[in-house]
């Protein structure tokens, strides 16, 4: 395979991951802004807003500066738009390691979102997301009907190094609420919160049967970090990213710094559980995590010739 | 030539809507589909190509321009016996082109004979100075031909222009055939049709078969001015048909006159390369130096006889519209048979006598650039202003040997959508002709273009010409049910 090529897949991977993320954050944001007055309206959003890494801005009326800065902004390279037309681009020059399905599903989610300027009111901004949806499923769909080839580990890859930075900073963002260990949620806000992050990484159904009891924050953690069962968890995209690498060196029988750094990584999330992270400090674990999670993309370009 | 009402392909000139014999399902199909259930089939049809993708961009609008070329659901069909007089036509064509080209670029013999006149070829900027003297691998320059005809009348058929650098609108042919196939399979059963997906299969053996001797196992790829270019889409369906890599110029090196391309495990060979960038950008050591869709060292390698470009650099200077006037001589020359396949008439106005002809009748000719395509610098004289007609009228008498002149002639129509319900349409044809270390082959279909505006002669998808799927018939009526039974 060309490195160009295996650039471009690997991209569109990680550009639909975070379209995906980016909708299901939108989604949950304006859930969770409904529940509460102005000023909640307002810390929702500066909140999403975060999670993406922008800077903070005057979030509008309904979030609407938000939600057009998040959905649809041409000038936030993260906008779902922005996402998709960069994943269209790139599968447009890779067009020929897609199956036809493939590129239909990232073409339809363009044209939902090509010419669209303005998310409108919030009704409608949901609309967008629910139509979003379906074509990124769309697409997640085509993706597992793919033969199970370099195309395919290369998009898997893209999407699974993303997922690890999307949802270490959404716990990041969120970490101020989770409290000590033994500690019982307080007041309706934090348990919306909660929710909300549950939303995000539709997990909502999953938390529940995984724990069967009322919402705690750190059994929250514990899932986004540790249990590989949840498919946007940390240790799963850990797990995965050893597991799409070793397809490559199965097959050509080398393996490279990549390999090494996400089986270290793996190792290391291991050995871990949640109470030693908390010790540790979230906040720090996070930040090195998303560190660490870099350096394995980078890596993985540099040993593809693609870097 | 016929005068007045032009040919209906369909209909032939009957004022009583009799079809012409052979062609009754046809006419009966069109007569028993409810008009609103073709034009809703034709939307799908589009809808189905804007989701793929099928597009091609205008030069010179904004880049996210993005176009669907307009598809109309009725066929444009071919008897087995016009297809069989057509192919052989063509088939002789090609190879009298093929051998002109390695004759001019070799020992010059049609220039020593005078049957061109040597200032026509050597001093046209077509001519490549650097493959001079050069022989590509087992003989072969043009590879792919997309020969552009018109026809007239029930046997008269004329070549427009020989499409010999990097013809296309190929992929048209059989995503158009793919959308019949699944919108009107019922005109499958009543008619005979000869199938065409078996192109790509056949272009690859056509590439394999032109590596260059030695090459133990060859690797051929496509190389494409990347997706911004408006036939990409059609490079990445060839590319993908025939199970070979789609490049782009960057990701291509030479090293000691060897073509390599850059793979996530290292360099890797190449043999043959699908070139669908023109020859001007193909090496910027040898020809453009500010080509960034080339790769540097490429004419080394190509002249080191270490890779096969298809087609060859060079095939330009055959079709040159003033080069191409001369085709019935170079034919004979060097098949010693009359051509099959008539010319249009056309005036060279580098003669004196004929440039004097074109500026007398500029409102009744065509005229055209010699190197000109895609119905760009090009005078339509029943059409044109006045204003248009002084400009050209201007450019004439500044470079004569520019430009040819071609009279305006009545193309034949075919039934077509249109605002005002089922209405004739002029159509050309574009077929396209292989031609490998093995011979030449040509797979039954073309590319249909059709001028959608009523009384437009102009097909060209940039100013509003669309296509329909041309159906060859197989003469024995068997052989087409086994060809069309495995398709959905």
């Amino acid at each position: 395979m060309l490195a160009r090529t295996a650039a471009s897949l690997y991209w569109i991977g990680r550009l639909m991951e975070r379209a995906e993320f980016t909708t299901r954050l939108t989604e949950a944001t304006i859930r969770l802004a409904a529940l509460g007055g102005h000023a909640h309206v307002e810390q929702a959003w500066s909140s999403a807003l975060s999670v993406v890494g922008a800077p903070p801005l005057d979030t509008g009326r309904e979030g609407y500066v938000a939600r057009r800065f998040l959905a649809l902004s041409p000038d936030n390279p993260g906008s779902i738009r922005s996402c998709i037309v960069a994943a269209r681009d790139n599968a447009r020059a890779a067009r020929t390691a897609l199956t036809r399905e493939g590129w239909e599903a990232i073409n339809r989610a363009w044209l939902v979102v090509h010419s669209r300027t303005s998310p409108g009111g919030v009704q409608a901004t949901l609309n967008l997301a629910e139509e979003l949806k379906a074509e990124l499923r769309g697409f997640e769909g085509a993706l597992a009907r793919m033969l199970r080839n370099e195309g395919y580990w290369f998009m898997r890859l893209g999407s699974m190094i993303e997922r690890g930075d999307a949802t270490a900073r959404l716990l990041d963002v969120k970490y101020y609420l989770l409290l000590p260990e033994g500690q019982e949620v307080g007041g309706k806000l934090d348990r919306d919160q909660w929710t909300t992050i549950l939303q995000i990484v539709s997990a909502k159904t999953a938390y529940r049967h995984l724990y069967r009891e009322a919402l705690r924050p750190w059994l929250v953690a514990d899932m986004l970090i540790f249990r590989r069962e949840l498919p946007r968890s940390l240790a799963w995209a850990a797990e995965e990213t050893v597991a799409l690498l070793g397809e490559f060196g199965a097959r050509s029988g080398r393996q490279g710094p990549a390999d090494r750094l996400a089986r270290q990584r793996l190792s290391k999330l291991q050995e871990l559980d949640v109470g030693a992270v908390f010790k540790r400090g979230l906040h720090q674990w996070l930040h090195a995590y998303i560190r660490d999670n870099n350096a394995i993309g980078d890596s993985i370009a540099a040993q593809f010739r693609f870097g | 030539m016929a005068e007045g009402k032009p040919f209906d392909e369909l209909w032939g000139t009957s004022r009583t809507r009799t079809a012409r014999p052979g062609f009754e399902p046809l006419a009966r199909w069109l007569a028993e589909t409810p008009p609103a259930e073709l034009a809703r089939r034709q939307q799908a049809a589009e809808a189905a190509f804007r989701s793929l993708g099928i597009t091609f961009s205008v030069y010179g609008e904004e880049q996210e321009a993005e176009r669907i070329i307009p598809f109309d659901i009725v066929p444009r069909v071919f008897s087995a016996g016009e297809w069989e007089k057509l192919s052989a036509g063509l088939e002789q064509r090609v190879r009298a082109i093929n051998a002109f080209i390695a004759d001019v670029y070799g020992p010059r013999r049609i220039l020593a004979d005078g049957v061109v006149p040597a200032d026509i070829v050597l001093a046209n900027p077509q001519y490549c100075i650097p493959v001079a003297g050069a022989r590509p691998p087992h003989g072969v320059y043009a590879h792919i031909c997309g020969i552009d005809l018109i026809r007239t009348g029930p046997d008269e058929f004329y070549v427009l222009e020989d499409n010999v650098r990097t013809p296309s609108g190929v992929s048209y042919m059989i995503e158009n055939r793919d959308a019949m196939l699944r919108l009107c399979p019922e005109l499958f059963d009543i008619l005979p049709v000869r199938p065409v997906d078996s192109y790509p299969e056949l272009l690859r053996e056509t590439l394999y078969s032109v590596a260059p001797e030695g090459a133990s196992e060859p690797r051929c790829v496509l190389l494409t001015p990347g997706h911004h270019n408006s036939a990409f889409y059609e490079h990445s369906f060839l590319a993908d048909n025939m199970g070979i890599e789609l490049v782009e110029g960057r990701d291509l090196e030479v090293d000691d006159d060897i073509v390599w391309m850059k793979t996530i495990d290292g360099r890797v060979r190449v043999d043959v390369i699908y070139r669908r960038i023109d020859d001007s950008f193909l090496d910027p050591l040898v020809f453009r130096r500010d080509s960034l869709l080339g790769v540097n060292g490429l004419m080394a390698a190509y002249l080191a006889g270490n890779v096969s470009l298809v087609n060859a650099p060079g095939t330009g200077i055959a079709d040159d519209k003033a080069i191409c006037s001369y085709m019935p001589e170079i034919v004979r020359y060097y098949t010693g048979e009359e051509a099959k396949l008539a010319n249009v008439e056309t005036w060279r106005c580098r003669d004196p006598k004929a440039l004097r002809h074109t500026l007398d009748n500029l409102d009744k000719l065509v005229v055209k650039l010699v190197d000109g395509s895609g119905g760009y610098g090009m005078l339509v004289g029943p059409t044109a202003s006045k204003k248009e007609i002084e400009r050209f009228r201007d450019a004439l008498k500044a470079q004569p040997e520019r430009y040819i002149a071609q009279p305006t002639l009545p193309l034949s129509t075919v039934p077509t959508q249109s605002e005002e319900g089922m209405a004739p349409r002029h159509v050309d044809f574009r077929p396209f002709v292989l031609t490998g270390a093995n011979g030449v082959t040509i797979v039954p279909g073309g590319l249909t273009r059709v001028a959608l505006r009523k009384g437009s002669l102009v097909v060209n998808s940039s100013q509003g010409g669309g296509t329909k799927d041309s159906f060859v018939l197989a003469a024995e009526p068997e052989a087409a049910a086994s060809g069309t039974g495995l398709r959905p």
